[in-house]
C-alpha cells in the first residue's frame, strides 16, 4: 500500500537492562533504494539489523519488512529477506556449492528450483570456476562474494548486507560495490546496509543515515548531506597572530568561521569565488596568508559536522577486530 | 521485480531444515581423513593398553600363586576323614591349581557376570566413548555461535527445532559410529558374546546409545549456546567424565562400591546403558532387567531433552 518497504519506529535495544545499543530509532527504507548506516564501531548499526532480521528481539518499539511486523510475523520476514552478514559465515569445510544448497535447503526452495539457481548466482559473482573448491581455500573478496550469492538463493525482495566490504583491500571493496550494484539492479531488490566505510556510503547508498550512540543524528542522501554543510570549505592559516574571525565574516557567501588549531575552517558558497576575496581582505587589513586549501565537501565532512569527530578515529579498533576474528576463523581449522 | 516471487516457493520443513543442517555436520568429519583415523585410534589406543593391561582374571588364577611341591595343611584345619593328630597331611598341587582356578572362575562370574574381565571393559568403553562424543560434539555450536553461523541459520526461516535437533543427531551419530569402531575392535581382540547374543541385539545396543546421547547432548547444547568461549564447557566436561565414570558399573561393579557410590551410580545414566549393551551382548539375555534398563534411559532422554530444547530455544528466539 505504500512504497516503504522497511519502516521503523523507536526500535530500541537494550542488552543486560543498562547497555542501550540502539535508542529509539526511526526511519523508513522506499522501495527499490540502497539506503545505508553510517556509523563507528558500536554506534548500533548490527544491533538494529540483527533486529530487522529478526535474529534479535526489540526491547522497545517496532519495526515492519514488506509490512510484515518484525516480531509478530518474523517468519515471514525471513522468507522475503536475504542476509548477507558481517562475519564469514559459510562453513569452510564445504565447498561453496555446498554452502549455497545448504542455504537453499534452510529456505525449503525445492531442490531442482535450487540447483539451477545456485548455478545461476555462482556465475554472476564469477565463482563458477571454483564451485567445487572447499571455501578455506578461498580469498575474502570469493568468501564475500559467496556470501553475496548465499543471500540471494531465495530471490529476496530486500537484502540486508552488514558491512559488506569489511576487511577487504581497496581494489576487492571496489569490486564488491560492482558486485553489489549488479545484483541489485538485475533482481530489483530493495537494500539495507551498514557501513563505516565513507566512500562506501558515498558510492552506493541512495539515501543514508548517520547512527552514533544507537542514535540516527541525520538522514538524507548523501549530495542533500553534503549540501547541508553550506557549500565548500576554504582552511586559511595567516602569518599573524591575531583573530580575524570577523573580517572573514564580514565577506560575502561566507556561513561560518570557526577557528581550529591556529587554522581558519570557512564554510562558503562558491569556495572558488570566495577565496581570492578574502585574501583580499585579509591583505587590505594588513594580514598575511600563508597558507590556503579548499575542499568541496565529503562525508567525511558530514560526519565531522555532525557527530563532532572523524570516523578515522574508530577505524584502528575495527582493524584490530578484524585480525581477531582472522585468528579465530584459525583456530577453528581443527 | 523477479517474477517468481519468494514467499510463495519457500516452504522450509523440519524435517528437510534437520537433514540439511545434521549432513552439514556429518560432511564436516566424513570429509576429514584426519578425524577420522584419530576416531578409530583413540578406541583402539585405549582399549589396547587398558583393557588388556587390567587383567583382573590373570589375579583370581593358579599362575598367579607360586605352588612348588606339595603344600602343607595346617594340623588345626579339620579334614574330613579325621586323621590321627601329628599326622602331616600334604595337597597335590595340581589339585589345588584346579580348585583355584575354578575359585578364580567363579569370583569372576559373580563380580563381572562373565569370566573375562577383558568382555565386561570393553562395554564400559563403549559407554565412555558415548559420554565423551555426545558431550563434546554438542559444544561446536559453540563455534556456530561465534562466527556468525548461527545467526545467518536464525534469520532463515528454517524450524527453530531443526537447528537443535541437528546438533543433537550430529552428536549422536558420532557416538554411535564410535561405538560400532569399538564393538568391532574389541570382537577382534577377544570379546565373547553370550550365548543369547544375536545381531539383532545390536540393534537395542544402537536404541541405548541414542537414547543416552539425545539426553546428554542436548543439555550440553543448551549449556554451550549460552557459552561465548569454547573454555568454560570444556571445563565442565573434564569435571564430570570422571565421576560419571567412575560412579557407575563402567569399569567395576556397583554392588562391591560403598553404599554413598552405589546410590550415586543408582542414578547414574551411565550405569543404565552399560548394563543394557552388557545384556544385550555379553551376559545372558534378561528382559525384567533390559525393560528397566531402557525405562530409565528413556525417561533420561525425555526429560533432559525437553530441559535442553526449551533453554536453547529461548537463547534462539532471545
Amino acid at each position: 500500500m505504500t512504497d516503504e518497504v522497511i519502516k521503523a519506529e523507536n526500535l530500541t535495544k537494550i542488552f543486560n537492562r543498562s547497555l542501550v545499543a540502539v535508542d529509539h530509532v526511526t526511519f523508513s527504507v522506499r522501495e527499490g533504494e540502497i539506503f545505508g548506516f553510517l556509523g563507528p564501531n558500536g554506534a548500533g548499526k548490527t544491533t538494529t539489523i540483527n533486529m530487522l532480521i529478526t535474529v534479535l528481539k526489540p526491547t522497545e518499539g517496532t519495526a515492519s519488512v514488506l509490512g510484515f511486523d518484525i516480531v509478530k510475523q518474523a517468519n515471514e520476514v525471513r522468507k522475503v529477506i536475504g542476509v548477507v552478514p558481517q562475519e564469514y559465515t559459510a562453513d569452510e569445510d564445504l565447498t561453496g556449492y555446498e554452502n549455497i544448497m545448504l542455504c537453499a535447503d534452510l529456505y525449503g526452495i525445492p531442490r531442482d528450483i535450487a540447483k539451477k539457481r545456485a548455478l545461476e548466482l555462482l556465475e554472476l559473482v564469477e565463482l563458477t570456476e571454483f564451485k567445487d573448491k572447499r571455501v578455506e581455500t578461498y580469498s575474502g573478496g570469493m568468501r564475500r562474494r559467496l556470501e553475496l550469492a548465499c543471500g540471494l538463493i531465495n530471490r529476496p525482495k530486500v537484502l540486508f548486507l552488514d558491512e559488506p566490504t569489511l576487511g577487504l583491500d581497496v581494489q576487492t571493496r571496489a569490486a564488491t560495490w560492482e558486485y553489489i550494484r549488479r545484483l541489485k539492479k538485475e533482481y530489483g531488490m530493495t537494500l539495507f546496509m551498514t557501513t563505516h566505510y565513507l566512500e562506501e556510503a558515498d558510492a552506493l547508498c541512495d539515501r543514508i543515515a548517520i547512527i552514533d550512540h544507537g542514535k540516527i543524528i541525520v538522514t538524507g542522501s548523501p549530495s542533500e548531506l553534503k549540501d547541508s554543510l553550506g557549500g565548500d570549505i576554504i582552511t586559511i592559516t595567516i602569518k599573524e597572530n591575531a583573530d580575524v574571525t570577523d573580517i572573514i565574516k564580514s565577506i560575502e557567501n561566507v556561513k561560518e568561521v570557526r577557528e581550529e588549531n591556529g587554522a581558519y575552517r570557512v564554510k562558503t558558497a562558491k569556495g572558488e569565488a570566495t577565496a581570492p576575496l578574502i585574501i583580499e581582505a585579509l591583505r587590505r587589513k594588513g594580514f598575511t596568508v600563508t597558507r590556503l586549501s579548499l575542499t568541496e565537501p565529503t562525508l567525511n565532512e558530514v560526519y565531522l559536522e555532525y557527530t563532532g569527530r572523524a570516523i578515522r578515529d574508530m577505524e584502528e579498533s575495527r582493524e584490530s577486530f578484524i585480525a581477531q576474528r582472522i585468528t579465530l576463523r584459525r583456530a577453528r581449522g581443527r | 521485480m523477479s517474477e517468481a516471487s519468494a514467499p510463495e516457493e519457500c516452504k522450509p520443513s523440519l524435517a528437510r531444515g534437520l537433514w540439511a543442517l545434521t549432513r552439514r555436520e556429518l560432511k564436516k568429519w566424513l570429509n576429514d581423513p584426519v578425524m577420522l583415523v584419530m576416531f578409530v585410534l583413540q578406541p583402539l589406543i585405549w582399549m589396547g593398553l587398558l583393557g588388556k593391561s587390567m587383567n583382573i582374571g590373570g589375579l583370581f588364577s593358579a599362575n598367579n600363586i607360586n605352588l612348588q611341591g606339595p603344600i602343607p595343611i595346617p594340623s588345626n584345619a579339620v579334614i574330613s576323614p579325621p586323621v590321627p593328630p601329628g599326622t602331616t597331611v600334604f595337597l597335590n598341587g595340581t589339585l589345588l591349581s584346579q580348585m583355584i582356578d575354578e575359585m578364580g572362575s567363579s569370583i569372576m562370574q559373580n563380580t563381572f557376570g562373565v569370566t573375562d574381565y577383558f568382555s565386561f571393559m570393553a562395554i564400559g568403553m563403549v559407554s565412555m566413548i558415548v559420554m565423551t562424543t555426545t558431550m563434546f560434539s554438542g559444544m561446536s555450536i559453540v563455534w556456530d555461535r561465534r562466527l556468525g553461523f548461527l545467526d545467518k541459520v536464525i534469520s532463515t526461516p528454517v524450524s527453530r527445532a531443526a537447528i537443535i535437533f541437528a546438533k543433537i543427531l550430529n552428536a549422536t551419530f558420532r557416538a554411535m559410529f564410535q561405538a560400532t569402531v569399538i564393538l568391532a575392535l574389541a570382537y577382534l581382540l577377544g570379546l565373547q558374546f553370550s550365548s543369547t547374543f544375536t545381531p539383532l541385539n545390536l540393534l537395542g545396543v544402537y536404541a541405548a546409545i541414542f537414547l543416552l546421547g539425545v539426553g546428554l547432548s542436548s543439555v550440553f547444547i543448551a549449556f554451550s549456546i549460552r557459552s561465548t568461549r569454547m573454555e568454560r564447557p570444556m571445563q565442565f566436561v573434564s569435571l564430570i567424565t570422571m565421576p560419571l565414570m567412575f560412579a557407575s558399573n563402567t569399569f567395576f561393579p556397583v554392588n562391591l562400591m560403598p553404599d554413598w557410590m552405589q546410590a550415586i551410580a543408582k542414578v547414574n545414566p551411565l550405569t543404565y546403558l552399560t548394563d543394557a549393551i552388557r545384556r544385550l551382548t555379553i551376559l545372558p539375555m534378561d528382559a525384567t532387567a533390559l525393560i528397566l534398563d531402557f525405562t530409565y534411559l528413556g525417561l533420561f532422554a525425555a526429560v533432559l531433552a525437553t530441559i535442553g530444547i526449551v533453554l536453547a530455544w529461548r537463547y534462539l528466539t532471545r
